[in-house]
């Protein structure tokens, strides 16, 4: 895999199956979140596949992407609406969901009335809340979260592992960078990315 | 979800942030008026010059207007991460372009399309002109807009992009300007304009067509780093 044509990571392979949840690690820049947007199918390998399902997932983007939740760096909220209208408008698009009470699952992350502020106006921790609150009624069978623990407070932390835990148990499968060691609980597996030195 | 409730929910989410900060609409607006303010003011306001220049003028500002709003139009979107969610939405992003696009131009070009019997007054066009007028912003307008998309969408990821997108998209913006003018020309001449307005609507077409897979494919590789 490279980034601006330099090799960022090589060598690499792992295999999920229902209920498997893979925590990658690695050093600042050693290519976790490069490896997440390549999952997602943001960033084209120079080498190498991605299956879904036993395919390859060019070959039925659509069915693998109805199948993805994938909450990267940039939250992908518009600071301009409010969180209801976020999850409403914003999160609506991409994924298939059914008409849900997003006001429930906002009071479930802990926004109760920062619920109708504009986005812009609520700390960084609230805008990761307002983002992860999509946890709760995704309906996608792959979860791919870079550092979804962020800037949340032990509270969120244990809000958004009961989350997984809940998604594992239902048969999803997730992948997730964070720098800080998981429950034991949920039976992570580690992935150690190390840094390539090429010069 | 079906393609219908997911223009609609594009479409509300557009409105919405139009709404809360106006100056997005506003701004090429006023931009607009001002430019062709100007005009009377550094050539002449005899009304015999004005007329004779008012298409092209109110058509030249026309374009400058759009072109300075083109900017924002992926910029907001990518820095938030939501351009990187329509990427990774099961959605064909083309139509997803063609919508969000489409709903743009309404906002931020209607409202000059409306102003501009206004500004042709100002500039003494004849008022028998207006209609043509009208007719050939609402068909050259989308186009507009559509063939920015694509500069637009290929200048997202560059950090001071907005001279580029200017130097990429003028020179295609040429065809548009010149059948518009001519139209409303033919139109002060008293000749018959649809030929014009047929080739502007014949440029619209290909343009719906032609620019929202283009801006999608440009989308697509300018979020790749």
């Amino acid at each position: 895999m490279e980034l601006d044509d330099r090799p960022l990571l090589s060598g690499l392979g792992f295999c999920l199956r229902a209920g498997d949840l893979v925590q990658v690690c690695g050093a600042n820049g050693s290519g976790k979140t490069t490896l997440m947007r390549a999952l997602a199918g943001l960033v084209p390998l120079a080498d190498g596949e991605v299956l879904w399902r036993g395919r390859r997932v060019q070959r039925q983007w659509s069915r693998f992407r109805a199948e993805l939740l994938f909450i990267g760096h940039r939250l992908g909220l518009k600071t301009g609406l409010t969180a209801e209208e976020n999850l409403r408008l914003v999160a609506g698009v991409k994924a298939p969901v059914v008409a849900r009470d997003w006001r429930q699952c906002l009071l479930a992350v802990g926004l109760g009335a920062a619920a109708r502020m504009p986005v812009w106006q609520l700390s960084a921790g609230q805008q990761r809340r307002v983002a992860l609150a999509q946890l709760a009624v995704s309906p996608a069978t792959l979860w791919l979260l870079d550092e979804p623990f962020t800037a949340l407070d032990p509270q969120a932390v244990a809000w958004v592992e009961a989350q997984l835990q809940r998604h594992l148990l239902a048969g999803g499968v997730a992948v997730v960078t964070s720098h800080q060691p998981l429950s034991a609980h949920l039976g992570a597996r580690q992935l150690e990315l190390n840094v390539q030195d090429v010069d | 979800m079906g393609l219908v409730p997911l223009a609609g929910l594009i479409c509300r989410r557009e409105w919405l942030l139009a709404v809360r900060s106006p100056a997005q609409v506003l701004n090429p607006l006023v931009f607009f008026v001002l430019v062709i303010a100007m005009f009377p003011l550094g050539i002449s306001p005899a009304p015999e010059v004005l007329a004779r220049i008012a298409g092209g003028v109110i058509w030249v500002a026309a374009l400058l207007a759009v072109l300075l709003s083109l900017e924002s139009l992926f910029r907001e979107d990518r820095d938030e991460g939501v351009l990187e969610q329509l990427l990774v939405s099961p959605h064909p992003l083309p139509f997803v372009v063609l919508v969000k696009v489409l709903v743009y131009a309404l906002l931020v070009g209607g409202p000059l399309v409306l102003m501009s019997p206004v500004l042709g007054l100002m500039l003494s066009l004849p008022p028998a002109t207006y209609g043509t007028l009208v007719a050939a912003l609402l068909l050259g307008m989308p186009t507009l807009f559509l063939l920015g998309s694509v500069g637009a969408a290929l200048t997202v990821g560059l950090r001071r992009g907005g001279l580029l997108l200017v130097l990429l998209v003028l020179p295609l913006y040429v065809p548009v300007l010149v059948f518009a003018t001519a139209a409303v020309d033919a139109a002060q001449l008293g000749m018959p304009v649809r030929g014009h307005l047929a080739l502007l609507g014949a440029l619209l077409a290909l343009m719906l067509v032609v620019a929202p897979v283009a801006a999608a494919g440009a989308l697509r590789v300018t979020s790749e780093e």
